[in-house]
């Protein structure tokens, strides 16, 4: 019961919260809470699955559940900040609210047809607010997103059509049931099973923006209000991987691993040299993050295309990524809130934001190290795990180019940012204070990121190994 | 009840031909209104032995994906009083010849493929070739609308394939397909009329602000 009611929280919250104005943020945040709580117990006791195994919960599920359900809940908080300041859509908080039903459907569902619905659900969820400023930029964004991502989603559902013509019509074997496809892995049929994997790839591949199927990305995150571009950036993509995860956890059950995995290397280096090529020189901060995003996608499905210790870095890396694009895109709304968006997309006519944000501009320069993956901060540690599982592979070369294109991405984000946050302060624009609901979301989700870089929690590090050895990795 | 199924499937076919050769925009909508309700009685005739299920997913299909979204689509065009032609970037004997080129591609596939059961290889062909038709229509139609429509042709012939296992795809999950490809659809049409009052066009390929 307990997991139906992870999707029915969120579900009559949106519900109560439309319509409400600025009492929306109200709704909003006790909502996220209550979610936050359920999900927490649910560490401590593990539930059964329901619907005849439709749902249920396993390692990765609760680790994604759990990335999803904290940056929701600062993200909730900060939101109270920004209805303060912008004006917003009658149906803003039921939006979110939406997305978070839909994306806890999606971390939950053992049923892969399920699993779609969810994925399809997240999707349209975010689509009104990317269109929140209603102006023709928006417009292009929310039209180039929408087509994009349900033709990418679409593929998908044919992959999945494909994966249930596989199984055969075995009469002892459920459908679509994630535990039944790897128990009987063996009798799927390895045509259909590849054609599957790889329409799902593509399909989930476009949705988590995966080069080169990225393009609606940056124009997306750089028209959306930040608050939403960090729930892509942090939890979209995080039920996206999950969507290439589980059929990567039925092909390597039914031993398709050599088939599975060279593609899965292929999407994730092209997505960190697209990244390193559009990086360098960018000049609007919101499409630098989306590029940025653009390189952490493509480390996940690349850990997870390494095998071996490489999956388990990638599982961490999906936790390190939830935490900083989060705490980045938090930071860079308030420099936009409170500058003006000229700070973001110019850095000619913008810098000074740390004259101009004191607090913020120090949360972006932390954010700034911890999303080109610095010691302390966590994204050091995947990174290194995953670079690490390239070289113990016997894969040198995609360790050389990894370090290679990271270091490139490096040097192109810290020469961006740093014109950003120095410099006079700017003249233009009233000058506002920072209020605490908008700088306590980003400064904790900095302390996560360090705490993360310095020691994984235990319980968190046997459900991070468990998970990667589900899917076929193993634990460092 | 075969040599019916087959029929249906011809008809699927052709109207999706007719979206590629027309120059009218309410006849593509129409013409995908027309391949929805096909959709809507295949299942009928493959699975004679009319359950819940069947009835429910042709109810469903054929209110929502003939009747209902074609409807809104056409309302859009006549508030926003957009020009009716289509203006492809490929022309319609392209067009066309490059449908014919997806059946032949989609045939070949189709017979290549281990198709399960005792549905015909005819199921499968029509469905990828749907399948294919519609991304062309999206690659090659700018208007907005008709990327919708689009859209629309892709996600039927991802249903003819689904009718292939309609025994395994149980009713409560083609529900929520069909849900969210209405509420889908319906998001885009709005997004449709936007953009015409913003650029007194549907046409996409002016979305062009936004680049690197």
């Amino acid at each position: 019961m307990l997991l139906l009611a992870l999707i029915l929280v969120p579900a009559l919250g949106a519900a109560g919260a439309y319509g409400r104005g600025t009492r929306q943020s109200g709704w909003l945040v006790s909502t996220a809470a209550i979610h936050l709580m359920l999900v927490a117990t649910l560490w401590w006791a593990p539930p059964a699955a329901v619907l005849d195994g439709w749902l249920a919960l396993d390692p990765l599920g609760l680790v994604v559940l759990s990335v999803v359900s904290v940056l929701f809940f600062v993200v909730a908080t900060y939101a109270v900040g920004y209805v303060r300041r912008e004006r917003v859509g009658r149906g803003f908080a039921s939006w979110l609210l939406a997305f978070l039903a839909m994306a806890s459907l999606v971390a939950m569902s053992h049923h892969l047809a399920l699993l779609w619905v969810g994925m399809e659900g997240t999707t349209l969820a975010l689509a009104p607010l990317i269109f929140q400023r209603r102006d023709r930029r928006s417009l292009e964004a929310v039209w180039k997103y929408l087509v994009l991502s349900s033709v990418g989603i679409a593929l998908a559902l044919l992959g999945t059509f494909f994966l249930s013509t596989a199984q055969g019509d075995d009469p002892g074997v459920r459908p679509l049931v994630l535990e039944d496809l790897i128990t009987h892995a063996a009798l799927l049929h390895p045509v259909w099973l590849k054609a599957a994997f790889v329409f799902l790839l593509v399909g989930y591949g476009t949705k988590l923006g995966l080069a080169p199927l990225h393009t609606w990305k940056p124009d997306t995150y750089g028209e959306a209000p930040a608050l939403v571009g960090g729930l892509m950036a942090g939890g979209l993509t995080s039920c996206a991987f999950l969507g290439i995860a589980r059929v990567t956890e039925v092909a390597v059950a039914a031993g398709l691993g050599q088939f599975v995995q060279p593609p899965l290397v292929i999407f994730g280096l092209l997505s960190l040299a697209v990244a390193a090529a559009f990086v360098v020189g960018q000049t609007d901060v919101k499409r630098l993050l989306a590029y940025s995003s653009v390189e952490h996608v493509g480390l996940l499905v690349l850990g997870l295309g390494l095998g071996g210790v490489g999956v388990y870095g990638s599982v961490l890396h999906l936790v390190n990524n939830a935490v900083v694009k989060g705490l980045l895109f938090l930071a860079v709304g308030n420099a936009v809130l409170v500058v003006g968006p000229a700070t973001t997309t110019s850095p000619s006519s913008g810098g000074g934001v740390l004259r101009a944000v004191p607090v913020s501009g120090v949360l972006l320069l932390l954010g700034l190290f911890a999303v080109t993956g610095s010691p302390p901060f966590g994204m050091f540690l995947s990174e290194f795990t995953i670079v690490r599982a390239a070289w113990a592979g016997g894969h040198p070369w995609i360790a050389g180019t990894t370090l290679a294109l990271l270091a490139v991405i490096f040097i192109g984000v810290g020469a961006m940012m740093l014109g950003m946050l120095y410099g006079p302060a700017p003249v233009s624009g009233p000058r506002a204070r920072e209020s605490a609901w908008l700088v306590a979301g980003p400064a904790a989700l900095v302390v996560g990121a360090v705490a993360l870089g310095i020691a994984i929690p235990s319980p968190l590090q046997q459900l991070l190994a468990r998970a990667a050895t589900a899917l076929g990795g193993s634990a460092p | 009840m075969e040599r019916l199924a087959d029929l249906l499937l011809l008809l699927v076919l052709l109207f999706g031909f007719l979206i590629l050769g027309t120059t009218r925009l309410t006849t593509c909508i129409r013409a995908v209104a027309v391949q929805g309700g096909l959709l809507g009685l295949l299942p009928l005739v493959l699975h004679p032995q009319w359950s819940v299920h069947t009835l429910g997913l042709a109810a469903g299909t054929i209110l929502v994906k003939a009747i209902v979204l074609p409807a809104f689509l056409i309302w859009a065009i006549r508030e926003s009083a957009v020009r009716r032609e289509v203006e492809p970037r490929v022309g319609y004997v392209a067009s066309l010849v490059l449908g014919i080129f997806a059946v032949a591609v989609a045939g070949a596939v189709a017979t290549r493929l281990p198709v399960p059961g005792e549905h015909p290889v005819l199921l499968v062909t029509t469905s990828l070739a749907c399948v294919i038709m519609g991304l062309q229509v999206l690659a090659t139609r700018a208007k907005a609308l008709l990327q919708v429509v689009g859209y629309l042709m892709l996600e039927n012939g991802i249903y003819v394939f689904g009718l292939t296992s309609l025994d395994r795809v149980p009713f409560l999950v083609e529900i929520g397909v069909l849900l969210d490809v209405f509420v889908g659809v319906f998001i885009m049409g709005i997004v449709v009329f936007h953009i015409n009052r913003e650029f007194d066009s549907l046409d996409s390929a002016r979305l062009t602000e936004l680049r690197d």
